[in-house]
């Protein structure tokens, strides 16, 4: 039987901003047993004292005390370090461009918060996530959420059964517009506070900077898939495929972008043009899926929609999957600046079925 | 749910006869006591008469009493002030690695305008040895600095001792008394310490009002600037209302100090006794025999400290982890670490429980109780997610 909201405790995930504010509240007013915990996951203290960590755990103390629940902070710098700053810096080294939500959320947000949660007594955890959970025969399916223009399932596509079956989304039913709406109706202390850009713990901060402080960077060249030198890179780490910004390349013609890496020569490839065909790949071999409800048949392939990127629209693909983790993807459509390191994540519809990270891009499918 | 309180050497509630005396003077003797008028006539007279109060019960003269906001303007006061007033004599000060952070502190700030400081280690009682402040003594050390009772583990320092050691030399000896006041007898006519600070909101008195003991011949900068109170040695209207509650909140907690003494190792017997007999690991940190008694450090080696204190909070029962944290960044206990070095499990498994004014044997059996199931729990629980 399931248990009444005033016996259900849910611990909410709070960053001092406005979408788990109104997680928190909605939760509140329908009757559960809340509490309130911010994670401190990295220290970015300046020599002044400011450290943004602070400044959100004031946001939230403030908005719980108005929504009337106990709150809490935990530390999690160590497992953040060891287990998505790490990946992240590995990633980079290996010349790919890693996603660290996704690392979070299986990692910190539902494994050592949700653990925390559950030696709190918890019966669920919730996060201003914009996506929805629903046991549907028995399993926990997960849904993208309402507003399509926030939808981050994306981000949760590593979850397992375990981790969502304790697992609310409060506000994935709602549009952004009018989470901001409840937060100001409510007059919540972060009603008006910006959304955060960005990977959080590089905040407002210059990326190639903060790179370099942990990262040797090797310049090396820069040449045409032809070989034609065209300039100085500053390390391959700091580019991404299809970047156009930062290239210096000057000249007649069409702008320049970012074709490829060649990490044994540390050169980057460059192409003129937004449409350049290196740009294009037709498919890509992923690694590390995850199959949120149900393995696949492994014998037979399959088509469904996909994103590639956090924000693209669904693209339609063929997955082959296989029984040791991997899957190979192929594009119904060319698709431009696929890029090794972010994830690949399934669609049936409004259902996730699950993600991998993308290994390497397949040019031309007749290749492959 | 009852909610207990065992959390007394954050902060302690006011006793009633506290709030009686102070209430008339927000009510109808609200004058400044600098005022030519009768009303600031009656401030004063109520200022000195509490002045007076306090005086008598730490066996000092009222002149060398100076009312501050609390501990930690009496901490400043006593070292930065006294450091750069007396900087011509030397520029090094003795302190200890266990001290408040109102010391700790103050001594950084110090550095950074050139003087040097000692940070003398501790032993794993949490006191310091004798030989090592004799040590650290040198020509031109101007100052020591050493509290009475740590508010972590309750350790109490040698300070008598390390006030006989100092009798030779020039340099002036301050004890850090906030947590200690009240909870421990001390005369301060018969102990050789120059400077000494203590706190009302700890024994029951209002917050925001603090003392700083400043022996006579004394020199001083102050830290405050403006009008001429404090015999111009702390600018500032006087919080006379505070004042008040302060001076019957020393005289009530003197005259309690045996039977409450007696109480609180009741209290902690019966804490001990729970968890030996539910085979409960535990470690008891700080000294044996020099403690304050209202103070118990706790060890559960193996558990989660945040997780112990957030479920003990979720059941009702205020405890800490040692000194009161920020954001989340659940620093190891300078403390601890003085003590422990680096025994993880026994400094991040380590609550304080602190016990005062309205708790009782039936309270605390509870937080036994309570305790025992929550650390065996948590000890026992596999983690949901691997």
């Amino acid at each position: 039987m399931k248990k009444r909201p005033e016996d259900t405790r849910v611990v909410v995930g709070m960053s001092g901003g406005v979408d788990s504010s109104v997680t928190a509240l909605l939760l509140k007013e329908q009757g559960y047993d809340v509490i309130g915990i911010f994670m401190k996951n990295w220290d970015d203290t300046d020599e002044s004292g400011f450290c943004t960590a602070t400044e959100d755990y004031e946001d939230v103390i403030q908005v719980c005390n108005q929504i009337g629940i106990p709150y809490y902070a935990v530390n999690f710098e160590k497992q953040y370090w060891d287990k998505v700053f790490t990946y992240f810096l590995e990633e980079y080294k290996a010349g790919r461009t890693p996603n660290p939500d996704v690392m979070c959320n299986k990692e910190i947000k539902f494994k050592a918060f949700l653990n925390h949660a559950m030696s709190l007594g918890a019966d669920y955890v919730a996060t201003g996530h914009y996506a929805r959970v629903e046991e549907r025969d028995g399993n926990f399916v997960l849904l993208r959420g309402v507003d399509n223009n926030k939808d981050q399932t994306y981000f949760l596509n590593a979850l397992s059964q375990k981790q969502l079956s304790k697992t609310m989304f409060p506000i994935g039913h709602l549009p952004k517009k009018e989470v901001r709406e409840r937060a100001l109706e409510a007059n919540l202390a972060t009603a008006k506070k910006k959304d955060s850009t960005g990977i959080c713990f590089i905040g407002e901060r210059n990326f190639k900077e903060f790179l370099s402080e942990f990262l040797p960077a090797q310049p090396g060249e820069m040449q045409t898939v032809d070989g034609e030198v065209k300039g100085q890179h500053d390390g391959l780490m700091y580019y991404t495929l299809g970047q156009r910004q930062g290239l210096g390349i000057g000249g007649a013609g069409e702008p320049w972008f970012v074709i490829d890496k060649d990490l044994e020569r540390n050169v980057l490839i460059v192409g003129q043009g937004f449409h350049h065909e290196g740009l294009y790949s037709e498919g890509l071999d992923a690694i590390g899926m995850n199959w949120i409800v149900s393995k696949p048949s492994f014998e037979k392939e399959f088509t469904c929609m996909a994103k590639l990127r956090y924000r693209q629209d669904d693209q339609k693909v063929t997955v082959y999957p296989k029984e040791d983790g991997t899957a190979r993807v192929y594009f119904h459509e060319p698709q431009r600046a696929v890029t090794p390191g972010q994830a690949v994540v399934l669609y049936e519809g409004d259902v996730c079925l699950g993600g991998g990270t993308i290994d390497h891009v397949i040019k031309k499918w007749e290749n492959a | 749910m009852e909610m207990i309180y065992v959390d007394h050497a954050a902060t302690s509630p006011l006793h009633p006869k506290v709030l009686d005396a102070m209430l008339p003077y927000f009510e109808t003797h609200f004058g400044n006591p600098s005022s030519i008028h009768q009303f600031g006539r009656q401030a004063r007279q109520a200022l000195d008469q509490s002045r007076r109060t306090i005086a008598k019960v730490l066996g000092v003269s009222e002149q060398t009493l100076i009312f501050t906001s609390g501990g930690t303007e009496a901490d400043n006061m006593a070292i930065i002030g006294y450091a750069l007033e007396n900087e011509d004599k030397g520029k090094h000060i003795i302190t200890s690695q266990v001290e408040h952070h109102a010391v700790l502190h103050a001594c950084k700030e110090l550095e950074k305008r050139d003087f040097d400081v000692t940070y003398l280690p501790v032993d794993e009682t949490g006191q310091v040895k004798l030989n090592d402040v004799q040590a650290a003594l040198r020509d031109d050390t101007i100052l020591v600095t050493l509290m009475f009772g740590n508010n972590e583990v309750g350790t109490i320092q040698p300070i008598e001792e390390v006030a006989l050691l100092l009798k030779e030399h020039q340099a002036v000896f301050h004890s850090d008394a906030v947590q200690a006041c009240g909870a421990v007898e001390f005369d301060l006519s018969d102990l050789s310490v120059d400077m000494l600070s203590i706190s009302a909101h700890k024994i029951n008195g209002p917050k925001g009002i603090g003392i700083l003991y400043v022996k006579e011949g004394l020199k001083l900068r102050p830290v405050l600037f403006g009008g001429e109170q404090e015999r111009k040695r702390r600018a500032g209207t006087e919080n006379v209302a505070a004042i008040v509650g302060f001076a019957k909140a020393m005289e009530l907690t003197y005259q309690s100090i045996v039977e409450r003494k007696e109480r609180y190792e009741q209290f902690a017997q019966i804490l001990i006794d729970t968890w030996t007999k539910q085979d409960v690991q535990f470690f008891i940190n700080g000294h044996q025999n020099e403690r304050l008694p209202h103070v118990l450090n706790i060890s559960f080696p193996g558990v989660n400290i945040e997780q112990l204190l957030m479920n003990l909070d979720l059941a009702g029962i205020a405890a800490s982890s040692g000194s009161a944290c920020t954001a989340g960044s659940i620093e190891p206990s300078h403390v601890l670490v003085a003590m422990f070095q680096d025994e993880d499990t026994r400094i991040q498994s380590a609550i304080r429980f602190s016990f005062g004014l309205g708790n009782t044997a039936e309270q605390i059996e509870r937080v036994a109780n309570e305790t025992a199931k929550i650390v065996s729990r948590l000890g026992q629980q596999e983690e949901f997610i691997n």
